[in-house]
């Protein structure tokens, strides 16, 4: 077991674990988060992707162990975020949910790219997404959202 | 008809603020408090094996370990269409994978240690992996009591084989209709199977209460096939329909993998073992790949005759399925193949075969396209290598053959209103079909252009039905309970819209609620792209139903003629009276106060039912002639640019046009929707996706990292969807379904775009890079 003291949109958290539990698990069964997702739990297909330190991770490969201190941010920041929640919007109104299954993880490897990088190219927004596979949409629709919440910064 | 004001507009879609703020949930985010248990299988190893014995002491003393189940707790039987399956394996296993007993546990990782404990002893026998072996005569049988098996009225198995179903039909005279024929092709086709692989695996969780009710939490299309096949097998335990609730909440795509029942009726079956406790089962990505249906593979013979004029006159297609150990709701698919593989063509003289063949490989099933996909590849490739013999430009080919209203169909009903001509034409033009060929700048790659038509009919029992109730609430909001499954369609969206547009009430101020077979009422399934259709229908009823309660009243109460009021921003209004108005949350559920003080009326709620009273499936078994399986197609054409690299054989869509005919787009933007992620889905079959199997049955790529779906890199650079309404005299507002439809033309357009840049026929699926650029090499060397 672990005593783990991080951050969780941008709440302090403080938990004892066993040191295997992987974020993933932590974020749903813990701190019952369920907005992050798990599809394959081998970090192929980014259903779970949310913000660690900046970057967008897949939180099925994130281990007790590496959160120490760490700053994680979850679909569930929504509230808090201004680019997020124009992202989510433009995700409304672009069509860019079907299932709506990937879209947690879509929206936030979305976000870490504009937050490092206000005004990606059209290349940069496939690259960004490339590890959250969705079934439904075709993805055309997805980078559409993303384009256009560009035209807001 | 007056203007339409919700009907048609492209509204946003009701269940969208939920899903991208993360609220949406999915069964596996419920929570089932601290009794939860967990289950894990115990899958065989073998792909055809008789079980000698099953040790499972070991696996019982882990601390946490619950109980241990094999298939002698369960000798039960299920199935949709025919009852081939059973809960757990029972004496022998018949695919790689498959259940053989469960491990429950308090928790996942005693489940998981204990599982490996357990122990099977098995014999193994000689696999079947090919569906021509197991055609052949000395072929070992994978169901020797096949004969014994109840099936519906519509299957023709065949006992002491093989193969589980034959559907045969014909039409005219076959050898008159080749010896008209100036020209005639012969050719076989070959399509693998494939998975589903919606991104949320399968889950399920089953409670029986200490009252002896079961509930099941499943991510399922199909709550109302799922509560009847669960009564179904465990009515040995006294279960009847009302003691079983399935609860569907969001699903995480379905794409047909989650229709009928798979390995939900595991814990439905161990819940009935297990009073007072919840079981779950969640399919690993692993199991999502070899425990659920596959889409069937299929190897197709085509013989097409035509005159030189451009006339078919004669079709001989035969379907050899590979539909794997199981075939209770895959036989199904070879059935609806066996009906329409015609394709949209007027053709006077038809023989088809379409055999369903048991092989030792993981069941096949439905999967978006339901079979016709499969078909569309070899026979649009046909159609096009047809006309390049006949000296006829393939459009053109196509044109004068399409199907049109009232031709008659392979199984002699009449074809219903399509825009098939239309289609041809919009994406003729819209992808500059007879501008010629375009050259490529890079030297290294080439540029082809490749078109196809297509058509499907939803696969239905003739008595599928649909219905709805709708219930108004005080500040004259709605509640719609359907059972249909919004599995990423918008499926909740459009019957929203469409009691809107009845009510007058805007579609924001309408709830539908996702399924619960205690709370809702029947639905067939989510599947066969029916839902808008039929259950659209039903909740059309539905609202016309509350209407008329509501103009009664008013009728009643102010003594206004109804002929003289409408329904107008959620009032009623009159015609005659300019002054009178009356908003609908004043009364539809506190009623009106008349003269005397007195109230009339009561909530007004709305009730309705839709089954298609035309359809029929009886038929002369030799001929499939008399019946009327079909209740309608829908029709659409695409063509693609594609480009092509000589040295790599690396493909890139660069433009793909695509027409669907939606009789009425009750959502446009949904309906475009389907055509940019159905294309995706389509392409992916022939470009990527490609399911390996090693000599003994085991399926070698089971992740994503080997069976490879498109990302966000693999798009095409262009996608043009193009809506035609040609409408469905008996749909909602002349509405058709069109889901499915969408990827139905990739395959066979990127074929045709092959041979079109570099005069190489590909005639088996996947077409890889790979398999291009060996094609090359090979043309090369000649």
């Amino acid at each position: 077991m672990i005593n783990l003291k991080f951050k969780v949109n941008g709440k302090e958290v403080a938990i004892k674990v066993e040191d295997s539990k992987r974020l993933l698990d932590i974020l749903r069964d813990e701190l019952g988060l369920t907005g992050t997702k798990e599809g394959c739990g081998i970090g192929e297909c980014g259903a779970c992707t949310v913000i660690m330190n900046g970057d967008a991770v897949c939180s099925c490969l994130i281990l007790a162990g590496q959160l120490q201190n760490a700053e994680i941010e979850t679909i569930e920041n929504l509230e808090r975020d201004n680019i997020l929640s124009n992202l989510q919007e433009a995700f409304l109104e672009y069509g860019a949910i079907q299932c709506g299954f990937c879209t947690p993880g879509m929206l936030m490897s979305a976000k870490a790219l504009l937050d490092k990088n206000p005004h990606p190219t059209e290349e940069e927004i496939k690259t960004a997404l490339e590890g959250n596979l969705c079934r439904c949409t075709g993805y055309i629709p997805i980078i559409d959202a993303v384009k256009n919440v560009l035209d807001k910064y | 008809m007056n203007k339409l004001k919700y009907v048609g507009h492209p509204v946003t879609r009701i269940d969208s603020l939920e899903k991208v703020t993360g609220s949406a949930q999915f069964v596996d985010d419920i929570d089932f408090g601290p009794n939860l248990l967990y289950a894990e299988i115990i899958e065989s190893t073998f792909a055809h094996a008789i079980i000698k014995n099953i040790e499972t002491s070991s696996a019982e003393r882990v601390p946490d370990v619950v109980k241990v189940f094999t298939g002698k707790d369960f000798p039960y039987k299920f199935g949709l269409y025919m009852k081939d399956r059973f809960i757990f394996a029972q004496d022998r296993v018949r695919f790689i994978g498959e259940q053989v007993a469960a491990v429950v546990a308090r928790n996942p990782k005693a489940a998981k240690i204990a599982a490996k404990l357990v122990k099977v002893e098995y014999e193994p026998l000689p696999e079947v992996l090919d569906q021509m072996e197991a055609l052949k005569e000395d072929s070992i049988l994978i169901h020797p009591d096949l004969g014994d098996y109840p099936h519906v009225p519509w299957f023709f198995p065949k006992a002491n084989t093989n193969v589980a179903h034959w559907r045969k039909t014909r039409r005219g005279n076959i050898e008159k209709g080749f010896e008209e024929a100036d020209v005639i092709l012969e050719d076989t086709y070959t399509v693998p199977r494939y998975s589903h692989c919606a991104i949320e695996t399968h889950v399920a969780v089953g409670k029986f209460d200490y009252s002896g009710r079961l509930t099941v939490w499943a991510s399922s299309q199909s709550p109302n096939v799922q509560r009847n096949l669960f009564s179904e097998a465990l009515s040995p335990l006294g279960l009847s329909h009302k003691d079983i609730r399935v609860i569907t909440p969001h699903v995480g795509g379905g794409f047909g993998g989650k229709a009928g029942v798979t390995m939900e009726i595991m814990v439905a079956a161990i819940a009935t073992k297990l009073k007072g406790n919840s079981v779950k089962i969640r399919w690993t990505r692993e199991q999502e790949f070899y425990n659920t249906y596959q889409r069937l593979g299929v190897i197709a013979k085509i013989t097409l005759g035509a005159k030189k004029d451009g006339t078919i006159t004669a079709l001989d297609h035969k379907l050899y399925w590979d539909a794997g150990a199981y075939v209770e709701y895959g036989a199904n698919v070879v059935n609806a193949v066996g009906l329409s593989a015609t394709g949209p063509y007027r053709i006077a003289n038809i023989s088809i075969d379409s055999a369903c063949v048991y092989t030792n490989l993981p069941p096949g099933g439905p999967y978006r396209g339901f079979g016709y996909s499969e078909f569309l590849f070899g026979l649009e490739s046909h159609i096009d290598r047809v006309a390049k013999k006949l000296g006829i430009e393939p459009v053109l080919f196509r044109r004068i053959n399409a199907i049109k209203e009232g031709d008659t169909l392979a199984y002699g009903a009449k074809m219903n209103a399509n825009g098939l001509l239309q289609a041809i034409e919009k994406v003729s033009k819209e992808i500059k079909w007879y501008e010629g060929k375009i050259e490529s700048e890079d030297p290294v790659k080439v540029i082809g252009k490749g078109f196809s038509i297509f058509w499907k009919a939803p696969a239905m029992p003739p008595n599928a039905s649909s219905s709805a109730f709708l219930k108004f609430n005080e500040d004259a909001s709605i509640n719609i309970l359907v059972s249909g499954m919004d599995i990423g369609q918008g499926y909740l969206t459009v019957m929203a819209q469409i009691a809107a547009e009845i009510l007058s009430i805007p579609p924001s101020r309408i709830r539908v609620e996702r399924p619960d077979t205690d709370r809702n009422p029947y639905e067939w399934q989510t599947v066969a792209s029916h839902v808008t259709w039929s259950c659209g229908n039903a909740v059309k009823k539905a609202a016309l139903d509350a209407r008329e309660q509501i103009y009664d009243l008013i009728e009643r109460t102010h003594y206004l003629d109804r002929d003289t009021i409408y329904l107008e921003d959620e009032k009623v209004k009159s015609r005659t009276k300019p002054d009178f108005e009356l908003a609908l949350k004043d009364f539809v559920i506190n009623g009106i106060q008349v003269e005397d003080g007195t109230f009339k009326g009561g909530p007004i709620t709305g009730r309705g039912t839709f089954m298609p009273e035309f359809t029929s499936t009886d038929a002369d078994p030799e001929t499939s002639q008399g019946g009327h399986p079909n209740v309608h197609y829908t029709v659409g054409a695409a063509a693609v640019i594609l480009q092509i690299d000589k040295e790599t054989g690396k493909m890139k869509v660069l433009k793909v046009v695509e027409a669907v005919d939606a009789g009425k787009a009750i959502n446009p933007d949904l309906v475009k929707g389907q055509v940019t992620g159905g294309l995706m889905q389509g392409l992916a079959t022939v470009l990527y996706e490609d399911m390996r199997f090693d000599n003994k049955g085991k399926m070698l790529n089971p992740n994503f990292t080997d069976y490879k779906i498109p990302t966000s890199m693999d798009i095409p650079d262009e996608i043009v969807p193009i809506i035609i309404e040609v409408p469905q005299p008996d749909g909602p507002f002349g509405a058709r379904g069109i889901g499915e439809h969408t990827m139905l033309p990739a395959a066979p357009m990127i074929a045709n775009a092959i041979e079109d840049a570099l005069g190489i026929r590909i005639k088996s699926m996947p077409i890889t890079a790979e398999k291009v650029a060996l094609a090359i090499l090979k043309k090369g060397e000649k």
